[in-house]
């Protein structure tokens, strides 16, 4: 008797959109298992991670507001993830709108409107988000540079360029010589949606980039050939459809959505540029692209997950004294047991009986 | 002479991280599998190392844990690529996120521990001699693994049968099914051994090179070590020359504070990102050399029929 695989004729729906809930499942129960092994009890653990945080309406907000650049980026990195674009860089391209967005605002402050202002701190952090994801696309289509890992270098750039402005010379003079620039004027500020929390407009907006992501992929020219460039190269080629454009678009739409989530972090729970402006969202994100199918609808849902994994390690820090990298750990687990589940789009498990002795 | 010798000495130790994931990285891809876990790898082998060198007060068992925990990550990697035929891409970057977190999480507690680190190398004599001494004999036994590893490599790559096999794999995979090798086999041995190089990397930083745990320590080296592969079109001897390259950019942002060069600390540390990306760009441009050089079935997926 010997298991092995048999490829189904066509992919299986139902294992595509049953596979995230597996990976769900399993990594509670992973996290049932380490926390056990800890010591604690993981009932009590569960309860903490993933029902405390979201129990009272501040933390509702929480959630909403952690899962919000979560979704931003994530929808703009499934574009790229169709069209077999790698872009990993997202990290940094939210630095790079932090920074021109942070930028913008330090430099006008209440010189002018909120309504004029704000609109102008998301042009420039999606452009500079932009221009950080145009460099490996430029390296990709005219030196055939590998993005993944041009994309990825350039996250420690972006850190170490972060690093220096609230260093040096953006460092807010009475900031007792913390590295940190002034805070924004509220001006800068995002309106808040719901009084009293910290869920701020940037929420709306990747509502909004979600639902755009949806229409774009479903009826737009550009979606249907970066689809089908992702799924069939030389089929594409052959079409007519342009590999450098495809590269060029995957990349800029990432650039765009992780700068405009980099000032949605800046001018709303951040209010001022820090060191490091995002608890490894951009890389989260990459995350939430696969759990959601790399469609919009299931990226939306994804975030939620995976914003709930990041409230969960804060809450796990608090109640249950663990570290709050708690949370990397199960970000990666929950992506390996998708990665397993997904096994069975393609192929069914067998046994084959030994019919013939060997 | 002296002088030389000191940077001999701090640039052979400042590659040799980049020289043990990346010889593992190109034994890996050379049987046709791409994993671009190397970070995730390179992390988790230097915090087991560390908390068991921290608590044996051994560092030597401390790198042996650091080689055996990142070869446990990267078995990971070869159920799901290869027995599961997950996408090749999609695991590693699973796995570099999964070793972030996972030695984050382990290391917590070990990010102030103080240990005695693995002392370099020093023959009652020898090493003292003036000029050679110090350039050949006094380095950190770790460093002299990693150029016996290179050798090793290079031999087994070119100069064995089961090099050879290892070669054919991942040129065509299907022809040395069809011969009769085990490809899945072959490839999952090569993963192992790729992880296992990758904990040595990361350990080196934790126990001899700092020594110590801070999170993310290995800043960016995996990735680093993975565009050496490419700069080296997939030749062991080119992987030496890019590793101790790279080291000695590292080294750049010292020597220049040292010098009193009036430029902020964070411009220098970009060097060797800048660098990578820059010598990346030029050595991709000729892609009918990387396609000649890069193995043939390099991240394609294969299994056998059935």
């Amino acid at each position: 008797m010997r298991a092995y695989l048999e490829a189904r004729p066509r992919p299986s729906r139902l294992a595509v959109w049953l596979a995230p809930l597996f990976a769900a499942v399993a990594t509670i129960v992973v996290g049932f298992v380490v926390f056990s092994a800890l010591g604690r009890n993981p009932f009590a653990a569960l309860h903490a991670f993933f029902v405390e945080p979201i129990a009272t309406r501040y933390g509702v907000a929480e959630w909403l507001l952690k899962a919000s650049p979560l979704m931003l980026i994530g929808t703009g990195l499934a574009l790229a993830y169709r069209a077999n674009v790698w872009n990993i860089g997202a990290e940094g391209q939210l630095t790079l709108g932090a920074i021109a967005g942070g930028g913008v605002a330090l430099a006008i402050g209440d010189a002018w409107p909120s309504f004029v202002l704000l609109p102008m701190m998301f042009i420039a952090g999606a452009l500079a988000g932009m221009a950080w994801a145009a460099i490996p696309a430029w390296l990709r289509t005219r030196f055939n540079a590998n993005e993944i890992l041009t994309s990825l270098m350039l996250v420690y750039v972006a850190s170490l360029l972060l690093s220096w402005l609230v260093h040096v010379p953006w460092r807010d003079p009475e900031g007792f010589n913390f590295p940190q620039s002034k805070m924004f004027d509220a001006n800068a500020m995002l309106p808040i949606l719901l009084p009293e929390t910290r869920l701020n407009a940037s929420f709306l907006i990747a509502l909004a980039i979600v639902a755009l992501a949806w229409l774009f992929v479903r009826r737009h020219v550009v979606g249907f050939e970066m689809r089908v460039a992702g799924l069939a190269p030389s089929a594409a080629d052959y079409a007519g459809i342009s590999l450098r454009r495809t590269v060029w678009f995957a990349m800029l739409a990432g650039g765009a959505c992780a700068g405009l989530a980099g000032v949605g972090e800046a001018a709303g729970p951040i209010g001022q540029l820090l060191p490091s402006m995002s608890p490894g969202y951009g890389f989260a994100a990459i995350i939430v692209a696969f759990v959601g199918r790399l469609h919009p609808g299931g990226i939306a849902l994804a975030s939620l997950l995976l914003s709930l994994l990041y409230l969960g390690g804060e809450s796990a820090q608090v109640h249950l004294g663990l570290p709050s990298a708690v949370t990397g750990l199960f970000e990666g687990t929950l992506l390996f047991f998708l990665l397993a589940a997904d096994v069975l789009v393609n192929y069914r498990p067998r046994i084959a009986r030994a019919a013939v002795a060997t | 002479m002296n002088e030389v010798a000191q940077i001999v000495v701090l640039t052979l130790a400042a590659g040799t991280p980049l020289v043990f994931a990346a010889l593992g990285e190109l034994v890996v891809e050379k049987s046709g599998v791409l994993n671009l876990g190397v970070e995730g790898m390179m992390l988790v082998g230097a915090v087991a190392s560390f908390i068991v060198a921290a608590r044996t007060h051994s560092p030597w068992l401390g790198v042996s844990a650091g080689a055996l925990a990142a070869a446990a990550l990267s078995l990971v990697f070869a159920v799901l690529a290869l027995s599961l035929r997950a996408n090749q891409v999609a695991t590693g970057l699973a796995l570099s996120l999964f070793g972030v977190g996972l030695s984050a999480f382990v290391g917590r507690p070990y990010m102030s521990v103080v240990i005695e680190g693995m002392k370099p190398l020093a023959i009652p004599g020898v090493s003292d001699l003036p000029g050679v001494g110090k350039l050949v004999f006094a380095h950190s036994p770790l460093v002299y693994a990693s150029i016996a590893l290179f050798v090793l490599v290079h031999l087994f790559l070119y100069r064995t049968r089961a090099g050879l096999v290892l070669r054919a794999v991942g040129e065509s995979p299907q022809s040395a099914h069809a011969i009769g090798y085990d490809v899945i086999g072959i490839r999952y041995a090569a993963v192992l051994f790729g992880g296992a190089c990758a904990g040595l990397g990361g350990a080196f930083l934790a126990v001899a090179y700092t020594p110590s745990w801070v999170e993310g320590m290995t800043a960016g080296r995996g990735w680093i070590a993975l565009a050496l592969v490419v700069f080296a079109t997939w030749k062991p001897w080119r992987v030496m020359v890019g590793a101790y390259l790279f080291g000695s950019v590292t080294l750049a942002q010292f020597q220049a504070q040292a010098a009193g060069v009036e430029v902020s600390s964070q411009w220098l540390a970009m060097l060797p990102y800048v660098a990578t990306i820059v010598v990346l760009a030029i050595i991709s441009r000729d892609a009918t050399m990387i396609r000649l050089n890069a193995p043939a079935s390099l991240g394609r997926p294969w299994h056998p029929a059935g």
